[in-house]
């Protein structure tokens, strides 16, 4: 079965995408705004063909559109559009502002979006490969710059490491089932009893692969050099759209393919879980750089993403899935502060240039405030319900121990989060930031208030989650 | 819809948000702004204190149960609604939160001059808070509220604190955080169990007794913290001295609350079985606060510190009549908390008055007063003596009702318990006589001001309070007779229950 059009949104997002390309490389100099704002146009029309397009599974089982995908794919052009617009200032102000920024941007989106949809290892494989490739590139995007170009290779050498790995788990499921399409290898898979010893080996390298992309620890060594080497708008895009892709990936390949494996891989990502969010945490604390501390503060908040996986039931995924709505959000704000961190014109990056802000910007501190808070997991901001659903799925499952080290690292995260507090408001400050550029303003602004607000109307993303995390452990 | 006809509960938690959105949009220079900020910050808590007396008009004590209920659906899929309501153990703290705020505000009117704008905006966000966290019926927005409180309060105590404040809003925020998130957990538990958050449900559902410690032990670890119960009071002197002194009024008046009325709210009603396990250690723990506080508040230097470790002493009495389960016990516990609530609270007025003209909290700098600042001494000699416990004053009651109630359960625990009553009476008095008396030797002493029309409106309300709780109880003890007489009526007939199914199998 062909059914091709379930697969619309993502070739007119590819074709837009070599379109743009053809226009910036004719257009040459100077078109980098307008590059942008095509990208930005291609994504709204994407979303708004994606809305229209009907479930099913297409290209005899590579390919499936479902409430899971839509969701999350939304989430993915969500965190695209918020670096694009992150960037336009960064960008120019840097001397990066190229055409090919928004391209790439857009064509690891389209990998982002396949991800969402992929129904086999093979499509999996490739949609991970498109994604990771445009983002190597991107790492390394401010050329002149080492540290930028340290990042990118960095990021390709251990990135390929990570591949191998997981061509190799995906080679060894094959081998031992002999299909590498999920609904063949769910059926396959019926009776845990029957799983040999080099298909659980199997199923390990390839949860091993994607915790490297989710940069859950112990797998997480690359997460803070890149994350710091990379211009300001790549981090923020590392930390939200191709986490949130990787994290859905690692969630329906878990659930589907090898959701009656439970016992087998469950303990698996109870260890991941806590070493993340214990490592995330604890070395937070020390960081001095603020792109390295939220590199950490990533590796955590993934950590307690994973809660919801380890509990392995749908309230556990719906528990996942609105915890990364609410993190892509609150992350985006962060970035926005960070990238707004500029005096005359040089970008900042130690948390102690945040020092006075209280005083010389009291608009954009208090958005930090509420962004710091919220990550802490402090109610009534967002960060909060993120964490209660995944601890109300983990109590529900009974994982106890996981549960009860998750709310004590929050603790101990806490701090490192209060500590931006105390320096931009109880420091002696320095001189004012650059006045904001109007895009940071706008991203931080749209940010805060979802934080803020987003325990007065939760229940439509409640309920999207809810539809979404329905269809996997079918 | 309710006895009031309107949402009451939510107008009089959300108003200070609106003065707080006021104050968020005034523009013009900075002494405009201080001055809009400080006006507002005035008038929306006093609308909320004059709406909040709406509460005290239209409670009918006869009715144990909740009062003014609104419900509104919030999230269906998980059975949690925004739940208000107030019942006889709510209802006076809720106008103990509206009394003090306007309070606070008109103590800070020329202390504090930085950041004036921020400084009314966190009052009125805690006053939400607060008020909102007493007037909860769903456990999810109850500790939405309980943990909102600590964003406020961590400001207050970090932006306009003395020198160490960083150290001390830091402690403060951790500790409570930790009490806290036990606590999420034991909530989670609960919500699976009962399948919903509805208190007015989870109040009537009985867990299974090996559940009930472990549930009780979470709650004990964010209530004792709160309360502060020995050994996790460390955080509270240096909240207290680090604080501004609203920040400490606040504190002290309220939120040391929050831990005796989650005891009341959450793990008797709803765990008699692990309440009745845990109560000789609870005792325990009281015991040596009331002691071994009062001990360390007499070798002290500083006023703050000295009334934040009688404050540790006192919650102890609080805690020892909550855990004796009868009338009079849990009944002391309830007036000892308000009392605690007014005195404690002008205490550190006080402190704040003298420390406002001379920046210095040190007792020895001190001494003779009483010839510069006739009014100052006499306002500071009722509080004093309420803090001891003289009959007359609202500090008698409690504590006597309270170690009648523990005389019920164990003449010891009634002889320790009162002797907080004869320690506090050597400290309190020692720093009366220190501050007060003795010679007027030092120059900027003679100096002094004595108090000025502003802070006689802040301590008229609060001397008056004190006079009227120790004279006539009545009017308050009235308000929860029925709610803690139903309480106590539970707790013994779910105690009970077992023990007559093992009688039946017999």
């Amino acid at each position: 079965m062909m059914n091709w059009p379930i697969a619309v949104p993502e070739i007119v997002l590819s074709v837009c995408g070599m379109a743009i390309l053809v226009f910036g490389v004719l257009r040459r100099q100077g078109s980098a705004l307008i590059c942008t704002m095509l990208c930005l146009g291609a994504f709204l029309l994407t979303a708004m063909l994606m809305l229209s397009t009907a479930s099913g599974i297409g290209y005899s089982g590579l390919f499936v559109v479902d409430p899971f995908s839509t969701f999350s794919k939304l989430l993915i052009l969500s965190g695209s559009v918020i670096t694009l617009i992150l960037s336009l200032d960064y960008n120019r102000t840097h001397l990066i502002d190229r055409f090919e920024f928004p391209v790439l941007v857009l064509f690891a989106t389209v990998g982002m979006m396949v991800m969402a949809s992929a129904t086999n290892l093979m499509t999996l494989y490739l949609a991970l490969e498109l994604q990771s490739l445009a983002i190597y590139v991107l790492a390394a995007f401010a050329r002149d710059d080492a540290r930028s170009s340290e990042a990118g290779l960095k990021y390709f050498v251990l990135s390929s490491l990570s591949f191998g790995l997981l061509l190799y788990g995906i080679s060894l499921v094959y081998g031992f089932t002999g299909t590498m399409e999920f609904a063949r290898l769910a059926h396959a898979l019926t009776d845990p009893a029957t799983a040999t010893a080099g298909l659980v080996v199997g199923v390990v390298f390839v949860v091993t692969g994607l915790a490297f992309k989710i940069s859950a620890a112990p797998f997480h060594m690359w997460t803070p050099d890149v994350y710091e080497g990379a211009p300001t708008p790549v981090t923020a895009f590392m930390s939200t759209a191709p986490k949130v892709a990787a994290v859905v990936l690692l969630l329906r390949t878990m659930a589907t393919p090898f959701g009656h494996l439970l016992v087998q891989w469950q303990q698996l990502i109870v260890l991941v879980a806590i070493v993340s969010m214990i490592w995330g945490t604890l070395a937070a604390i020390s960081q001095e750089n603020i792109k390295r501390m939220m590199a950490y503060s990533t590796i955590g908040h993934i950590g307690y993403a994973l809660i919801g996986l380890a509990a392995g039931t749908p309230a556990g995924i719906r528990g996942v899935l609105i915890y990364m709505v609410i993190y892509v959000f609150m992350n985006a704000g962060c970035f926005a502060v960070i990238i707004a961190m500029r005096r005359r014109g040089r970008a900042l990056e130690q948390i102690s240039d945040l020092a006075g802000l209280g005083r010389t910007d009291p608009i954009l501190a208090m958005g930090m405030v509420i962004f710091m808070f919220s990550m802490a997991g402090i109610p009534p901001l967002a960060g909060f319900f993120g964490k209660l659903y995944v601890f109300l799925a983990a109590v529900q499952a009974g994982l106890w121990t996981l549960a009860i080290i998750g709310v004590l690292t929050s603790v101990a995260g806490a701090f490192y989060y209060l500590r931006i507090i105390k320096v931009m408001y109880f420091d002696a400050g320095g001189e004012a930031f650059d006045p904001r550029p109007p895009s940071i303003s706008l991203v931080a602004a749209a940010s805060g208030v979802f934080t803020v607000f987003f325990f007065v109307f939760p229940a439509p993303i409640l309920s999207a989650a809810q539809a979404a995390a329905g269809v996997l452990f079918g | 819809m309710n006895a009031a006809g309107f949402p009451i509960l939510s107008l009089i938690t959300w108003l200070p948000l609106l003065g707080g959105i006021i104050i968020m949009c005034v523009r013009g220079d900075e002494a405009t702004v201080a001055s809009n900020a400080r006006w507002t910050a005035l008038w929306t808590s006093l609308i909320v204190l004059v709406l909040s007396l709406v509460l005290w008009a239209r409670f009918d004590t006869g009715e144990p149960g909740f009062q003014f209920v609104e419900s509104v659906t919030w999230l269906p899929d998980f059975h949690v609604g925004y739940r208000m309501g107030v019942d006889g153990i709510s209802v006076l703290f809720v106008l103990l939160s509206t009394l003090l705020t306007p309070i606070c505000v008109l103590a800070s009117w020329d202390a504090i001059r930085v950041r004036v704008r921020e400084y009314m905006l966190a009052f009125l966000v805690l006053e939400t808070m607060m008020v909102g966290m007493f007037c909860a019926l769903d456990f999810v927005v109850f500790y939405m509220f309980f943990e909102g409180v600590l964003i406020p309060m961590f400001l207050i105590i970090g932006v306009w604190g003395g020198p160490r404040r960083v150290y001390a809003a830091l402690k403060f925020f951790l500790y409570t955080l930790t009490g806290s998130v036990l606590m999420l957990l034991a909530l989670l538990a609960m919500w699976f169990r009962a399948g919903t958050t509805d208190m007015t449900v989870l109040l009537h559902t009985s867990f299974p007794p090996a559940m009930q410690d472990w549930l009780f032990f979470a709650f004990f670890a964010s209530f004792a913290v709160k309360v502060p119960m020995w050994p996790v009071h460390t955080w509270l002197p240096d909240a207290h001295v680090e604080a501004p002194t609203a920040g400490s009024v606040i504190l002290a008046g309220v939120l040391l609350k929050m831990g005796g009325y989650g005891f009341l709210r959450f793990s008797v009603p709803m765990l008699p079985q692990g309440s009745a396990d845990f109560a000789p250690f609870m005792f325990a723990l009281s015991v040596v606060a009331v002691i071994y506080t009062s001990a360390v508040a007499l070798a002290q230097e500083d006023m703050k510190k000295l009334i934040a470790y009688s404050s540790v002493a006192h919650m102890g009495v609080v805690t020892i009549g909550i855990f004796t389960f009868n009338v009079q016990g849990i009944s002391g516990a309830m007036f000892q908390m308000l009392s605690h609530g007014i005195v404690s609270a002008a205490l550190f007025l006080v402190v704040g008055v003298i420390y406002d003209r001379l920046h210095t909290r040190e007792i020895t700098r001190y001494g003779g007063l009483v010839h510069r600042m006739p009014v100052y001494a006499v306002v500071f000699l009722v509080f004093t003596m309420a803090s001891v416990g003289l009959p007359g004053t609202s500090g008698f009651v409690g504590e006597i009702l309270v170690i009648i109630g523990s005389f019920r359960v164990s003449f010891w625990l009634s002889l320790l318990g009162g002797t907080g009553m004869i320690l506090g009476a050597a400290y309190a008095l020692w720093l009366y006589r220190r501050v007060i008396y003795g010679r007027l030797t030092r120059d900027d002493l003679k100096a002094m001001l004595d108090l000025s029309p502003r802070e006689i409106a802040v301590f008229a309300p609060l001397v008056l309070l004190t006079f009227w709780m120790g004279f006539y109880p009545e009017s308050f003890t009235s308000f929860w007779d029925a709610s803690v007489g139903a309480m106590v009526e539970h707790h013994q007939a779910a105690l009970a229950a077992p023990m007559h199914l093992a009688g039946l199998a017999r």
